[in-house]
């Protein structure tokens, strides 16, 4: 018990399998009880990342059903490619075809959020800006030289490594300030990070989709061991009296 | 021996010169409430048994076309990796069903093979259309189908019906069990409804109005 | 009923066994907190090996299918992640009550006379634990998996002349494959298993057979006719045992006593693991690692590889040695010297309680250098790190040359006839 605590106080970033992984990392607002949220989530996954990301382990009903959507609507609306309710969330695209257009194949996002993780994709989407010198004219400040296009570029706008100039000992220079759009996007600042906090909650909710249930049982198992622990202990007291 | 004291047959549960009550009600508690934890563990080990995700999605409804079915044709769908036959009966066949009932173990479907629709000499909802699970309700063989007099090998005067080549059992027109063969039951009519004429869904029956 | 019982009886001695091991067994009555491991030990055996069965029903073992199968099982099966995360979970948990079932075995000198062979067994118990654990973490197939296969095989290509045809012998293709996959997992479900039942049976064979050591290191057997009799235990003790001696008055029966002080143990341990289980299963990415939610990929190593968290001193003492061959000698024989420990102890007295200030601060230093050796092991190369991981290994083998050398002349205290009250 004592190694494993000891082991566990030293806590390391498992995360920094990403490019660079000293960037700082926005904290990702989850909330697997935000329905809503997730909702607005997966429409953001089906029409802007299903194109070339697929989520094959997960299928559309068992989505649907968790996220408190009517079959008939989900299919509706959040179902583009032809396929029965009852199948898996496939991409459309040919897996060869991705792999020559991108460099490697993009890959499935059912469980990115328990190998990235929440916080790291929720800066990944908020970073990436305008960088000529690649092939998609992008590059990303979490994730380097990525070989992903901007699609949601629509929503955010053009973004810009902005810089500004500041004072520093009466001297002016130009210091970094973050990104800024061009204000050419369909959403403000600040419903795009809603946005992609909503998608951040969508995944994380296919990473696990049994997350809620695991807790809601575990805490009637702890309060049954709880009760087991208080007769068994009762039970050795009385037959230990006689002992010491 | 080296005991002194206590009495060989319960000496290790019950130490000497001790009240009891408080022990025994501690037993017996401690005891229910392991049972009920042995009982909760065994849950999700028993109930990984049932079928996954896949299997009802494999096993989900199917929808049907029938209209390009030719009389007496008789065609083949899987539903739940089980095969069904969807068969056209001409007026002749649904006709020949009549005259042979004193031969039939459950000539009125009184068991429950059949959803309540189909529980008619026909059984079906359309006289002309018979869907039945082809298995043999004695050990699951897939019977044949032996049509225009073929089948008067089996039933003499019964030119139409199903015949099971494991162990000789036989079903006319409706999937009815003949008497003297050793399947027990007539064939399953699954569930289904029609969504028009020419379409049905197999898996399941139209709700109540 | 009882002649039907009897009738059994007659034929299989079930009852006799059961109150020869089981129930009246003599345990020393002083069994502190540290003697609950090997109990929880075994319900862990029992935890993993129906959770692995449950697990093979569905898991699918194939490149192609394994990775599929397991997300298949977690989401698709009723309760299947339970049953996935019992097996996950229980796999650190193994460890972590082996690692304190040996520490305890350490502070209280129980590998010493005449309880050498109950140690050797316990050593191979934990090798053959080793490997399948190794071969288990191989068959969710995804990026850990593939290429900490991939790490931990190639230490053997380090043998000299036979290496490399070693390699590609168990691995059974030129890299890691669908082949070597089928083969680990055929051992991990059915070979290893058997071979580590197998061992603990005989384990608690000597075990019984010399009897439980205690936290005071004092003998419960005395030579017949050498007690008054008032001062033999009052409790049924099998005729197996008060046959051969006197069983002293320091005794309580295995059953209700120690089974019942088990329990307490195991509920505080079942509590803790339900935990992990329903709320943090991955346990910050060392019970289950992050990058092994990623298929595995033969064409990208992930950025940091490191064996799961129970393997990482050994993993630190390879990365120590800064050539192939001797660091993985260094590796094996960290493991291989912990067999020799009833013989490298050559002290007459065993619990720490009456041994030298020396043995203590040994002990200590031992267990705080193994921890951090598993620190050093489980955390991205850094260049005080190679320092820092060869000072730990010397400190590791120095715990056994210290105690060869020290445990000779030992000033120890005097230790009691009896267990005292």
């Amino acid at each position: 018990m004592r190694k494993i605590m000891l082991l566990l106080a030293f806590l390391v970033p498992g995360m920094a399998m990403a490019a660079g992984g000293n960037v700082h990392l926005d904290k990702a607002p989850v909330d697997l009880t935000d329905k809503a949220s997730m909702q607005r989530g997966a429409k953001i996954f089906m029409n802007y990342c299903l194109g070339c990301h697929s989520m094959q382990y997960q299928r559309y009903q068992r989505t649907f059903t968790d996220l408190g959507i009517p079959d008939e609507i989900g299919q509706e609306n959040l179902q583009f490619t032809g396929e029965k309710v009852t199948d898996y969330i496939t991409r459309s695209m040919p897996e060869e075809s991705a792999a020559t257009w991108f460099g490697a194949a993009p890959p499935d996002l059912t469980l990115v959020n328990r190998v990235r993780g929440s916080d790291w994709i929720y800066t990944y989407l908020r970073s990436f800006y305008v960088d000529e010198s690649r092939p998609f004219g992008v590059n990303n400040l979490v994730f380097k030289d990525v070989g992903m296009p901007h699609v949601l570029q629509p929503l955010q706008g053009t973004p810009r490594l902005a810089h500004e100039e500041v004072m520093i000992d009466g001297e002016q220079k130009e210091q970094y300030a973050g990104i800024k759009t061009d204000g050419d996007g369909a959403l403000t600042p600040e419903e795009y990070d809603q946005a992609i906090a909503d998608l951040v909650n969508f995944l994380a909710y296919s990473g696990e989709p049994f997350r809620l249930q695991s807790e809601s049982i575990g805490k009637w198992v702890l309060a049954f061991i709880v009760v087991l622990f208080i007769f068994v202990y009762l039970l050795k007291k009385e037959y230990w009296k006689e002992v010491h | 021996m080296s005991n002194v004291s206590v009495d060989a047959k319960d000496s290790a549960l019950n130490a000497p010169q001790q009240d009891n009550t408080r022990r025994r009600f501690l037993t017996v508690a401690t005891s229910v409430v392991g049972a009920v934890g042995v009982a909760g563990a065994a849950v999700p080990f028993v109930t990984s048994w049932n079928p996954s995700a896949k299997a009802k999605a494999a096993g989900a409804d199917i929808e049907v076309d029938i209209s390009a079915i030719e009389p007496g044709q008789l065609i083949r769908v899987m539903w739940r990796s089980k095969p069904v036959w969807i068969v056209r009966r001409t007026p002749e066949v649904l006709e020949e069903l009549a005259t042979h009932e004193d031969q039939l173990r459950d000539p009125n479907s009184e068991a429950e093979q059949q959803p309540a629709f189909a529980q008619n000499r026909y059984r079906s909802m359309k006289d002309e259309y018979l869907i039945l699970v082809g298995i043999c309700t004695h050990l699951g063989c897939s019977p044949q189908y032996q049509k225009d007099g073929a089948f008067e090998e089996a039933v003499e005067g019964v030119p139409n019906g199903f015949f099971c080549p494991c162990h000789g059992s036989k079903f006319d027109m409706a999937g009815r069990v003949f008497q003297g063969v050793p399947a027990p039951l007539n064939l399953v009519v699954p569930p289904y409804q029609y969504v028009n004429d020419t379409t049905v869904i197999i898996g399941s029956e139209a709700e109540a109005v | 009923m009882n002649a039907f019982l009897n009738w059994i009886e007659q034929r299989i001695p079930m009852m006799r066994v059961a109150n020869m091991h089981a129930i009246q067994y003599p345990a020393p009555r002083n069994m502190n907190f540290w003697y609950v491991f090997g109990f929880l030990a075994t319900i862990v055996l029992v935890n993993q090996i129906v959770t692995g069965i449950w697990l093979t029903m569905n898991f699918n073992p194939t490149s192609e299918g394994a990775f599929f199968s397991v997300e298949y099982i977690m989401r698709e099966v009723d309760f299947g992640w339970i049953i996935r995360y019992m097996h996950s979970t229980g796999a650190s948990a193994f460890f972590i009550v082996v690692y304190a079932h040996m520490f305890r075995g350490m502070i209280y000198g129980s590998y010493q006379k005449p309880r050498e062979l109950l140690w050797v067994f316990g050593m191979f118990i934990y090798l053959a634990l080793m490997a399948e654990a190794f071969m288990g973490y191989v068959l969710p197939w995804g990026q850990m998996s593939y290429w900490g296969a991939q790490v931990i095989v190639s230490l053997f290509g380090a043998i000299p002349v036979i290496g490399p045809d070693l390699v590609i012998w168990i691995q059974g293709d030129y890299v890691i494959s669908g082949a070597t996959l089928n083969r680990f997992f055929a051992l991990h479900v059915i070979a290893l298993p058997l071979v580590i039942v197998i061992l603990v049976f005989l384990h608690i064979i000597a075990l019984h057979e010399v009897g439980s050591n205690n936290p005071d290191g004092v003998a419960i057997k005395h030579k017949k006719g050498s007690l008054p009799e008032s001062e033999k235990t009052k409790y049924q003790i099998h005729e197996y045992y008060t046959s051969k001696y006197d069983i002293a008055d320091d005794v309580v029966p295995f059953f209700p006593h120690i089974v019942l002080k088990d329990l307490v143990a195991f509920s505080v341990f079942l509590f803790v693991f339900c935990y992990i289980m329903f709320f943090a299963p991955e346990m910050g990415g060392k019970f289950l690692e992050h990058p092994n939610f990623e298929i595995a990929n033969p064409l990208k190593t992930p950025e940091h590889i490191f064996p799961v968290w129970y393997f990482t001193p050994f993993y630190a003492i390879l990365k120590a040695v800064p050539n192939k061959l001797m660091g993985v000698l260094a590796m094996f024989g960290a493991i291989a010297v912990l067999f020799a420990l009833p013989w490298v102890d050559r002290g007459r007295v065993k619990s720490w309680r009456y041994r030298c200030g020396l043995h203590k601060v040994n002990l200590l230093v031992f267990a705080v250098v193994f921890v951090f050796l598993g620190y050093l092991g489980g955390t991205p190369q850094e260049n005080w790190k190679i320092i820092a991981s060869q000072v730990a290994t010397v400190l590791y083998f120095g715990f056994f040359v210290a105690l060869f050398l020290y445990s000779k002349n030992e000033n120890t205290k005097p230790v009691p006839a009896r267990i005292p009250k």
